[in-house]
């Protein structure tokens, strides 16, 4: 039994105008343990698809449907809100991208975190405020004690993330989804608080998805990378293989597109022409308008994705033909 | 917001400085305004003379003490005089208070009940309830609510709690309309988000996120609540159709000092002077409580 278990994911939202497809036929697995990073440009579906597994999209104007989505073996499709709000923070916890509006502003940050404790386990009010201080300590706030009586306004980005952090592991989940965790906060705060989730990882055995548009990050905290694009997987694979070794031409053109890879004032790589509108998918393979390899075949059907070398996987026609080539 | 976030960078402040809830700002903005202030001071006044009548006034409301002079002048002994059936009108309008502002307040109370559990259920849930709840209110809006009131007085012959309770009929929309949007609002808020993630059912997201952010919307609505419900009161009674006598009323006793006005001035002016003091601080109350609590409201 994998902890995360998605396979053949949709989901979309009803618009006046029409369907827009955010997520289609999105298959990946999380085994416990293991760090799964899901990057991706604005708009590819990666935050989406955890919100889906989370069931945390307003049902309608969003539809999900799949043939398997499931949280340790409990499948969260069809169920009741009760059921899904048990297993939410048990089993997968969520920490989202701006730690200023993710804390209620009316309640101390101490209070927050004592309440998520009372809404999971059977403690009285002065025990769960002491855990609250004992996981504020954890994530490495210095005078614990004392922040749990300040109110989110008073601590600054990088702390407040520190507490959703301790919020999030206060339910001692299975596994930590991290929703580009680090975007709203400065350089340097970024790289602690990435170190803090890895080294929280380690000690505890969860399982983490990070999801995230900077490779960087990626390189830095994961085991095993989904590459995603227009609503699909477009590559998987280990976190070096794919770093040393792009398969599919997406993943390569967002490596190249990377800045201050060689020394020197140069002009920045982009890739050519935008992403997909997500209400008219074009036909085919998502990428085949940017795609430099394009050949007629890519505009007509979509490559499934498929496994090219041990442990990697990618939705390309042209990769096999071209790593046979190099 | 981030103005405020990126002053707070660093580490937290040392221990040693006072924490300052938002609502000790509220109440520093609040102390700022002096008129509400006033009235906030005459209000519990009022309240206090309402509580502790019989030790204020020499006689009861209804005692005819003075049937030798009736229709006196206010005088040192009688400070608002006599009225036509003896009574010390001093002792008639403290009474009279107990009943505005009792039936204000209990109204405000009832207005509350309705109003605020409909309202937050109709801004969390949407879809139909909400829809219900909208034309429900549009209905009670088209309605002038003077006649409505006038039709279910006289229906239920008036008494006080009939009339709480229709005052709490047409007050509940407020609350509601307040609530509703306050919640409709903050729960598309990232937080409420987070809260869920991490398991929060929807009972707990209500009642611990939704109604706390709304506590401001909540005071000033119940607040408002009170003038409408006192003007109620006042209305019907001076119609004849609210408080039956002997038990004293500011609306019935100033209908009554109506038949005076040209030779015992006292009869109607007394009682006009302490209904519109007290729906004054109750509104300028609940003026100053909402600017309070709405520090983005800065142009007044």
């Amino acid at each position: 039994m994998r902890l995360v278990e998605i396979e053949d994911l949709h989901v979309s939202f009803s618009q006046h105008d029409g369907l827009v497809q955010a997520v289609r036929g999105v298959s990946f697995g999380l085994d416990s343990g293991e760090s799964l990073g899901i990057v991706g440009e604005s708009g590819s579906g990666k935050s989406v698809t955890c919100a889906a597994l989370l069931r945390l999209l307003r049902e309608p104007p969003a539809k999900i449907t799949a043939k398997t989505l499931s949280l340790s073996g409990h499948s969260v499709l069809g169920i009741s809100n009760r059921a899904i709000s048990t297993l939410r923070g048990r089993v997968a916890a969520m920490v989202f991208q701006d730690p200023m509006t993710s804390l209620d502003p009316v309640f101390t940050i101490g209070h927050q975190i004592a309440e998520t404790i009372l809404a999971h386990r059977k403690v009285t009010k002065r025990e769960a405020l002491a855990q609250a201080v004992e996981l504020l300590r954890r994530v490495e706030i210095k005078n614990p004690g004392a922040v749990t009586n300040y109110y989110p306004h008073q601590l600054s980005g990088g702390m407040l993330q520190r507490a959703m952090i301790a919020m999030a592991l206060s339910c001692e989940p299975d596994v930590l989804i991290a929703d580009e965790p680090t975007t709203a906060l400065d350089v340097t705060i970024q790289a602690q608080i990435l170190q803090l989730i890895k080294d929280i990882q380690a000690e505890t055995g969860m399982g983490l998805i990070m999801i995230t548009h900077d490779l960087g990050v990626i390189a830095e905290t994961v085991d095993r990378v989904v590459v995603m694009y227009g609503g699909k997987v477009m590559e998987t694979g280990p976190v070096e293989a794919i770093f040393s070794a792009p398969l599919h031409p997406y993943t390569r053109a967002l490596l190249n597109s990377v800045p201050g890879q060689t020394a020197g004032k140069q002009r920045l790589v982009e890739i050519a022409g935008s992403s997909p509108n997500p209400s008219h998918p074009p036909a085919g393979c998502p990428f085949h308008p940017r795609c430099p390899l394009a050949v007629a075949e890519c505009r007509q059907t979509a490559p499934p994705l498929e496994t090219k070398a041990a442990g990697r996987q990618a939705a390309c026609i042209r990769v096999a033909a071209e790593m046979v080539a190099a | 917001m981030t103005e405020l976030a990126t002053q707070a960078t660093g580490l937290a402040r040392p221990d040693q400085t006072r924490q300052h809830s938002p609502l000790y700002f509220a109440w520093r903005r609040f102390a700022d305004n002096k008129a509400a202030l006033g009235a906030g001071v005459v209000l519990v006044v009022l309240i206090l003379m309402a509580i502790f009548a019989p030790l204020i006034t020499g006689t009861g409301g209804n005692e005819q003490a003075f049937l030798t002079q009736s229709l006196a002048f206010p005088s040192g002994e009688h400070w608002f005089g006599v009225d036509d059936l003896g009574r010390d009108f001093f002792a008639r309008i403290v009474y009279g208070a107990r009943v505005s502002l009792g039936i204000g307040l209990s109204a405000a109370l009832f207005s509350l009940v309705i109003g605020l559990p409909v309202g937050a259920l109709a801004g969390y849930l949407g879809g139909r309830f909400d829809w219900v709840t909208m034309r429900v209110i549009e209905l009670f809006s088209v309605v002038p609510p003077l006649l409505a009131a006038l039709l279910l007085a006289s229906v239920t012959r008036g008494g006080l709690w009939a009339i709480v309770l229709i005052a709490a009929l047409f007050g509940w929309v407020n609350v509601c309309l307040l609530v509703r949007a306050q919640v409709k609002s903050f729960r598309e808020k990232e937080f409420i988000m987070a809260a869920q993630a991490l398991g929060a059912s929807p009972w707990h997201v209500i009642w611990r996120h939704l109604i706390p952010n709304s506590v401001s919307p909540i005071i000033v609505g119940f607040v408002l609540a009170i003038p409408l419900a006192m003007m109620l009161e006042a209305s019907l009674s001076f119609l004849g159709i609210g408080v039956q006598p002997p038990t004293p009323s500011w609306g019935q006793m100033i209908n009554i000092g109506m038949n005076f006005i040209f030779f015992y001035w006292h009869m109607a002016v007394f009682p006009t002077l302490a209904l519109a003091l007290t729906i004054l601080s109750a509104s300028l109350l609940g003026d100053g409580l909402r600017d309070a609590f709405d520090p983005t409201l800065k142009g007044r």
